[in-house]
């Protein structure tokens, strides 16, 4: 039997919340990477659609994160203060579940908004332009919360109430990946492609390549402000220094480590550099060292990503006839 | 009046700096058409290879002796345009016919690398720098000081601007280094040998990189292995203010960048002073994308 992409959806989204009865019981580190997980392949797969798929290359991934991480935040925490002391058990009340979902909703909206406004000038710029202005965004939107006194400033923003369960993170996992994929494979969404292959011939077949283009900010936005908020509510803390270039940087690796537009590259990329510094723990003073020579050597080798290359070659294999036939 | 004089100097000296250091994005941009992302770890480089050398000047000639301030400037200049010309030969030359973004990535790894190996073999704590030459004040009109070090930052600048104007417009090398930018199919084709311009271009351009790196050094004493990260992306925010691939007008974007910085952060503002050459990159990309001295392409199909 296959199974279509809507009851994929569906099967995806029941076992995050099934997973969630079963974590109490994991260990709190274990759980902790594994929600760390999570939120790097939201961050990865609505990359991906921007940089992959759309082919704009953004570098202010982290920014977007920062304003859906705020917004989440600052709502849950006033929302938090006000009424717990007003209701008790409001934490494991239906109500602090609806107010968990709009805060993060709004959170997604605002970085979606912010998506529209990195992405007009798209319009006009392309590769490197493009780049160093998202990274410019960036920037900005850190510089503007680093100096956001009623939301912390750059001392941070602590007392986030963790409300990010693993069945919230995976539930969004799975809504971000079916999104990106039912987009992709859309008649429309191959107007994503186009536009990546050659603006120019896209937009001599007619195709509206403003539109695209700002769409693809503004559905990449919203999935990373969501993984903002997932994010500050399972760490309970965040600061403005955690959303830097850096971390852009992180994301962007991600997408190109795992092949850029190859959704299921990406999700096994972002696993792989989660779990990566867990392992590489015991070298951590040339973790990052390696990780920067790891960039490089993989550019010079396989730019199109070592997962789309492994992918290729283990395909390549099974093809082949058995028995020694021509190949 | 004697405040805007004072924070006019100090944009000035400041501006001068992003200059120097513009102009290697500026020239590596008009020869292979990307952003060299590790301009500014070559900028940090600079420093600390000033850092090292500083001792040994000091041991060679008198302690804060011109002389010796002379030999760690060309010392670092030196290392950095080894430096730059082995960046550009093992990183980006095997690139060289890939897509640009590829060309891109792989220079965001190459300054990650630097950072990082630069925190991990100069440490991460920031070092005070040493004081090359004695410090003077002058007082030319009542609250209006201006220190030797910002005096020296724009002299040298003056002096190494010159010095490339010359090498670019005056010398068979310049020539060639503008013949490739303009056209390096037909610049191949009357015989220019096209790797090793580009590599000259990345020595030139690493060079002044490292002139700069010095003399933030010297007016801010502390240096530190992400020091470069800033200065680096406002100065290319200068190249593009400028128009990207014109030499007068990155050193014209160092300028202004450096003043309105400067006169940001004398105001209520100045939390913001960071923000400001990526609010100015923003304006000038959607305003007039050629930059201020550039002229616009159009892309044939």
């Amino acid at each position: 039997m296959k199974i279509g992409p809507k009851s994929g959806l569906a099967l995806a989204l029941a076992a995050a919340v099934g997973g969630s009865f079963l974590t109490p019981r994991l260990d709190a580190y274990f759980l902790n990477i594994l929600i760390d997980v999570g939120v790097n392949i939201i961050l990865a797969v609505s990359l991906n659609l921007i940089n992959g798929y759309a082919g704009q290359f953004s570098l202010g991934h982290a920014g977007f994160m920062a304003v859906g991480a705020y917004t989440a935040a600052g709502l849950s925490t006033l929302v938090s203060a006000n009424l717990l002391a007003r209701f008790h058990g409001f934490e494991h009340s239906c109500w602090a579940f609806g107010c968990f979902l709009l805060a993060l909703l709004a959170g997604g909206l605002l970085a979606a908004l912010t998506g529209f406004l990195v992405g007009a000038p798209s319009l006009r710029l392309k590769g490197d332009y493009l780049a160093i202005v998202t990274l410019g965004f960036g920037e900005i939107i850190r510089v503007l919360l680093q100096n956001f006194e009623s939301l912390g400033g750059a001392r941070g923003l602590s007392g986030i109430p963790p409300w990010a369960t693993f069945g919230w993170v995976y539930g969004w996992v799975a809504i971000v990946i079916f999104t990106v994929l039912a987009l992709v494979h859309s008649t429309s969404g191959r107007g994503f492609l186009a536009v990546r292959d050659d603006e120019i011939a896209a937009q001599a077949v007619g195709i509206n390549t403003t539109q695209y283009k700002v769409s693809a900010f503004v559905i990449g936005a919203f999935f990373a402000g969501i993984a903002g908020g997932l994010y500050a509510h399972s760490k309970q803390f965040i600061s403005p220094e955690g959303f830097g270039f850096m971390k852009s940087v992180e994301i962007v690796v991600m997408v190109i480590l795992g092949g850029m537009g190859n959704t299921a590259g990406v999700i096994l990329a972002a696993v792989v550099l989660t779990l990566l510094p867990e392992v590489l723990r015991p070298v951590a003073a040339y973790r990052m060292i390696l990780y920067s020579l790891l960039l490089i050597v993989m550019m010079l080798t396989c730019p199109r990503g070592l997962f789309t290359a492994l992918g290729e070659r283990a395909k390549g294999w099974l093809a082949r006839p058995k028995n020694g036939g021509p190949p | 009046m004697a405040a805007f004089l004072q924070q006019l100097i100090n944009g000035v000296s400041l501006g001068a700096i992003y200059a120097l250091c513009a102009l290697g994005y500026t020239m590596v941009y008009g020869v292979l058409q990307f952003i060299n992302f590790a301009h500014g770890d070559v900028f940090m480089v600079g420093a600390f290879a000033g850092y090292y050398c500083a001792p040994l000047a000091a041991k060679l000639f008198q302690p804060q002796s011109a002389l010796g301030a002379v030999m760690v400037l060309l010392t670092s200049m030196t290392v950095c345009a080894a430096l730059g010309v082995l960046i550009e030969k093992l990183a980006y030359r095997p690139l060289r016919d890939h897509p640009k973004l590829t060309v891109l990535i792989t220079a965001i790894g190459v300054s990650l690398f630097l950072e990082f190996a630069g925190q991990k073999f100069f440490q991460a704590d920031p070092k005070p720098f040493p004081e090359l030459l004695p410090h003077a004040q002058y007082n030319p009109m009542p609250n209006l000081v201006i220190s030797s070090d910002q005096l020296i930052v724009m002299g040298v600048s003056v002096l190494l601007l010159a010095g490339l104007h010359f090498i670019v417009r005056h010398t068979k090398l310049g020539t060639a280094m503008r013949a490739v930018a303009f056209n390096p199919q037909a610049a191949a084709l009357v015989g220019i040998n096209l790797d090793r311009i580009i590599s000259f271009t990345f020595a030139l351009g690493s060079a002044l990189a490292a002139a700069a790196g010095i003399l933030y050094a010297m007016n801010y004493p502390a240096i530190d292995p992400l020091m470069g990260v800033m200065p680096g992306l406002k100065a290319f925010v200068a190249a593009v203010l400028g128009g990207i691939g014109n030499l007068p007008g990155a050193a014209l974007g160092g300028l202004i960048i450096g003043v309105v910085e400067t006169f940001v952060g004398g105001t209520a503002w100045s939390a913001y002073r960071d923000a400001i050459a990526f609010a100015i990159l923003i304006v000038i990309l959607l305003v007039k994308p050629a930059g201020l001295l550039g002229r616009t392409e159009v892309e044939k199909v």
